[in-house]
């Protein structure tokens, strides 16, 4: 009955999923309660990666149009109906639950572009290279208009780099790389709202203002940077339990780590986070259809996106833009929509050659 | 079969793109990596400390200020509990509307709040500033429902300095004020005001403000990102500083205050034989509780420019030519140089310089006829002292007052006091770039001319006169006290000197003369001894404010008052065993046989009889000395 689990990805997010509750209750300042929403919230979501994972690769492929345009449909329903949350329309209110829509783009996008390059026989291979690409650009700027910047970042990654596996050819990267570049101030200067522009500014120099718009990335420096290669010890470091840290349990629960496990409890968590991005590439190499191969590439990738946009925002690489840390954060949809994507590695996994 | 071939994906390709995306993986987890190295190990100094710094404050703790307490032990200042409102600017969002929704709570001037504002602009911003002080029982209530309105301005409770005497006591003990800008030089050293608001600004809290003070202590505290302390990590406590206790009577300061209501002048009264000074009175005077937590520009321009000068303490700032007060002196300084007291000088009414018809008049119009230096101090005759000053000259004039402290500061406990003036030839050189005249010694002589003196030196030549020539320096510290040991420590024993001359005749045959003054049929402060329980010695002092042009009459009820006489007395009592020497000066008073003389009488019998039990009726003998000590 559990046939359908691979245990190597399964263990790995066990692990990760341990380390995150190891973190979040010192984050929290020791919130049991918060622990328990937690855990039910990751019980949830596991049961979804089960039961995606016995649906079949083919039909996976087949029901990527109709996902895709629900989607769609939602994003534009976020607009027009979504309740506001930190001062973006995200959220769909179901009355039990809400839901987040724009983070299940992030699985139903790559599956979207991996149906296009793989299906459709008589199109033309430029026109498909098209079409996948307005395919992502449509998700993504109903996500910006939201505005959640970071969340369409990383449908824009999981979408192209499903483009890039499809081997397009670097003529077309160069061309494509050349008109994202062009239509960057263009971006900047009419998509951006200020506080990301801020945000980005303040990226490059989070000291020049450390008790307003650099507050976050200055206390969440400090706080990795005073961890040191031991840290500070769990449960006791200060720049969190004294509130230094802001959204310490949920975007920059990274610091808190940082801070209490030092430079040994970030190796350890980039290597479980490596272990599940190798495994979820191997089973992809390890696959004949060449849409399990895209699918299982760009859900991987994917995930690693999550990883480095949300340690590089909280070590002061990037820009503070709202990515959560997979498994560790404390929210809702996204380890869901995670889940979901380690549900269908697990689907494709099941095809795998045996060696 | 060609076309849909070609569009196939390339199995070869496919698995060479896997590889780039896994070898862009490896670099970007690479560069994550270097990354948190940097910040964890390159960098982990920096940010351990600015961690510490975030978390980790230390908090000073301020000292009690020491108490001031009169000889009797009354308590003069003090420190009570009142309630203020403190504000830390860099924790509140906004401060104009905050300041607006506060002063709908509590009531706020707009002098009180372009004050704050100019404070906050000048201070950082993490510095707490008072925001308003003495809040009254119902501010409190109503501002503690409130206080969560308000992050960053918190109630404190404090301890403020108080006055209980007010303006009995503040050209002595002065006032405390708020560190100002003047003050911080001195206060910026070594952390030594840390958690001190307050400063002596004048009188004994300034002269003795180190003293007063005590040291900080410390408290480090872990605090969170709000500010609020969680938990205090170690502790270093205040130490207070220590009491004062000062030689002042404060009845016989009230009692001086009383006696000068309505005038303008002073008194100085002093223990001769320790110089320790009993009071030390100005009149007009101020409530210095007014300045403790800053005066208003209105109110201090009021009492700044009042005519009556109520914050120039006369007793020390004061000087005045002494006028007939120094007879006494200046016949000690004669026999000093072999003038003989019971040598006798006609007196017509006038005095004139050898080929001068210059005349320069005797108070006393008919003159005194011939008159010897006991009946030319007991009558106080003018003449006689020209020429006692001409047959000196004024080199040994000068020389000779100097000696008892005539030109010179007393050496009093309390800042700025004056030096007076005993003029002489180089002086009136250097000051006025002329030559003396004889005119200039004929008018030392009688302390009129350029002749200045301060009340408190007056007083104090008079106790160097009563212990026969042992100067004792003025003071009014008496011992400070370890508050928390409860013990006396350092008593204060000031420096006596044996002046010149030191013969015991000379001062018996000038004192007889001072006691002629009171007690003698025909001295001119004869009106004071009715009753007189005591023998005292005195002598009275009518000091000219301006010159009468020759061939005129001094008519005082037709001059106006800021030209009129200043009226003088000093005294010592009793005659054999001096307990208080005195001087007392009253602007514009006129005579002194007539203001000053009967006021020394009255706080002499207060302080003899009221306050050390001697002379009075039920007293028969001998006095009972056991309440001074």
């Amino acid at each position: 009955m559990l046939s359908t689990l691979d245990y190597p990805l399964l263990s790995g997010i066990l692990l990760v999923c341990s380390l995150g509750l190891i973190t979040l209750y010192s984050a929290s300042g020791e919130d049991v309660d918060l622990l328990i929403k937690h855990v039910g919230r990751l019980v949830i979501a596991f049961m979804a990666m089960y039961i995606v994972s016995h649906i079949q690769v083919s039909t996976l492929s087949n029901m990527s149009l109709y996902l895709y345009l629900i989607g769609l449909v939602l994003l534009i329903a976020v607009l027009v109906f979504g309740s506001a949350g930190k001062g973006a329309q995200r959220w769909i209110d179901f009355g039990i639950f809400r839901f987040q829509p724009s983070e299940i783009m992030k699985i139903v996008v790559p599956m979207m572009v991996a149906w296009i390059m793989t299906h459709n026989s008589m199109m033309p291979r430029g026109a498909k290279i098209f079409l996948a690409v307005l395919s992502i650009l449509v998700p993504c700027s109903l996500v910006i208009l939201q505005p959640d910047l970071g969340t369409a970042l990383l449908i824009a990654a999981s979408g192209l780099v499903v483009v890039f596996l499809a081997g397009i050819s670097w003529k077309t990267i160069l061309a494509l790389a050349a008109a994202g570049s062009l239509s960057a101030p263009l971006v900047w200067s009419m998509v951006l709202y200020d506080y990301q522009k801020q945000r980005i500014l303040t990226m490059l120099d989070p000291w020049s203002d450390p008790l307003g718009a650099g507050y976050h990335a200055v206390q969440s420096m400090i706080a990795i940077g005073s961890g040191g290669i031991a840290g500070k010890g769990w449960l006791l470091g200060t720049q969190s339990r004294l509130e230094f840290i802001p959204e310490r349990s949920t975007d920059f629960v990274f610091s808190v780590l940082g801070e209490e496990f030092g430079l040994g409890g970030f190796i350890l968590l980039m290597l479980v986070y490596l272990l599940l991005v190798v495994r979820g590439f191997w089973i992809g190499i390890s696959v004949e259809d060449t849409y399990s191969k895209l699918l299982a590439g760009g859900l991987s990738f994917t995930f690693f996106a999550y990883v480095f946009v949300n340690i590089g925002m909280v070590s002061g690489i990037l820009p503070v833009v709202g990515v959560p840390l997979p498994f560790i954060s404390y929210g809702g949809t996204s380890v869901v929509s995670l889940m979901i994507g380690f549900g269908i590695l697990m689907s494709i996994s099941q095809r795998m050659k045996p060696h | 079969m060609r076309r849909s071939r070609a569009n196939e994906i390339d199995q070869y390709v496919l698995e060479n793109r896997y590889m780039l995306i896994l070898l862009m993986i490896a670099l970007l987890s690479f560069l994550l990596f270097m990354r948190v190295a940097y910040l964890q190990i390159a960098q982990h100094g920096r940010f351990e400390l600015l961690s510490l710094e975030n978390h980790i404050d230390r908090v000073p703790l301020e000292p009690v200020r020491g108490l001031i307490l009169d000889r009797n032990e009354e308590v003069l200042a003090h420190n009570v509990k009142v309630f203020n409102l403190e504000i830390r600017p860099d924790r509140v969002s906004s401060l104009d509307r905050d300041l607006e929704e506060l002063s709908r709570l509590v009531e706020f001037t707009q002098e009180d709040m372009q004050a704050l504002k100019t404070t906050l602009e000048s201070r950082p911003s993490f510095e707490r500033q008072t925001l308003k002080t003495n809040l009254t029982d119902e501010q409190v209530a109503v501002f503690s429902v409130n206080q969560h309105r308000f992050p960053g301005i918190e109630l404190k409770v404090d301890l403020q300095r108080d006055y209980p005497y007010g303006d009995l006591t503040s050209h002595i003990v002065g006032y405390v004020g708020r560190i100002s800008p003047d003050d911080r030089e001195l206060v910026n050293e070594q952390g030594e005001y840390d958690g001190i608001s307050h400063i002596g600004k004048i009188g004994i809290e300034s002269q003795y403000e180190k003293t007063l003070k005590g040291a900080p202590g410390h408290s480090q505290v872990e605090i969170n990102a709000h500010g609020r302390i969680v938990r205090h990590l170690k502790q270093d406590l205040p130490n207070a500083g220590q009491n004062l206790h000062l030689s002042m009577d404060i009845l016989l300061q009230k009692e001086s205050m009383a006696a000068l209501e309505g005038l303008e002048g002073a008194v100085v009264a002093i223990e001769p034989k320790t110089g320790e000074i009993l009071a030390l009175a100005s009149a007009p005077t101020y409530d210095p509780n007014l300045f403790v937590n800053g005066i208003s520009q209105t109110r201090y321009a009021q009492l700044n420019s009042s005519e009556l000068k109520p914050l120039f303490n006369r007793s020390i700032y004061g000087q005045y030519a002494p006028g007939s007060t120094i007879k006494g002196f200046v016949s000690l300084v004669g026999l000093e140089h072999g003038f003989e007291h019971a040598r006798e000088v006609y007196c017509p009414g006038w005095y004139s310089l050898p080929n001068s018809d210059r005349r320069y008049r005797c108070w006393r119009r008919t003159g005194h006829g011939l008159i010897d230096g006991y009946a030319a101090i007991e009558r106080s005759c003018d003449v006689y002292f020209y020429d006692l000053a001409i047959r000196l000259g004024i080199d040994r004039l000068q020389e000779g007052m100097m000696r008892f402290g005539f030109g010179q500061k007393t050496g009093i406990d309390l800042q700025g006091e004056r030096s007076g003036l005993m003029p002489g030839m180089e002086w009136k050189k250097r000051a006025h770039g002329q030559s003396w005249y004889p005119g200039d010694t004929v008018n030392s002589g009688i302390g009129q001319g350029y002749m200045l003196m301060t009340p408190v030196q007056l007083a104090s030549v008079t106790a160097t006169l009563a212990n026969r020539g042992v100067a004792v320096t003025p003071h009014l510290l008496r011992m400070t006290e370890n508050p928390v040991r409860q013990q006396s420590e350092s008593p204060v024993v000031a420096e006596q000197k044996q002046i010149q001359p030191q013969q015991d005749e000379f001062y018996d045959q000038v004192i007889e003369s001072m006691r002629r003054v009171v007690h003698g049929a025909r001295g001119t402060a004869r009106g004071i001894s009715t009753d007189m329980r005591y023998e005292m010695a005195g002598k009275t002092g009518t000091a000219q404010v301006v010159g009468i042009p020759q061939g005129q009459e001094y008519d005082e009820a037709n001059t106006p008052k800021k030209y009129r006489d200043h009226s003088l007395f000093v005294g010592f009592a009793p005659l054999d065993d001096p307990r208080i020497a005195i001087a007392v000066i009253v602007e514009h008073g006129g005579s002194g046989s007539k203001v000053a003389a009967p006021i020394a009488r009255r706080l002499i019998d207060y302080y003899l009889m009221d306050r050390l039990g001697l002379f009075t009726p039920e007293a028969e003998s001998p006095p009972d000395r056991s309440d001074l000590t």
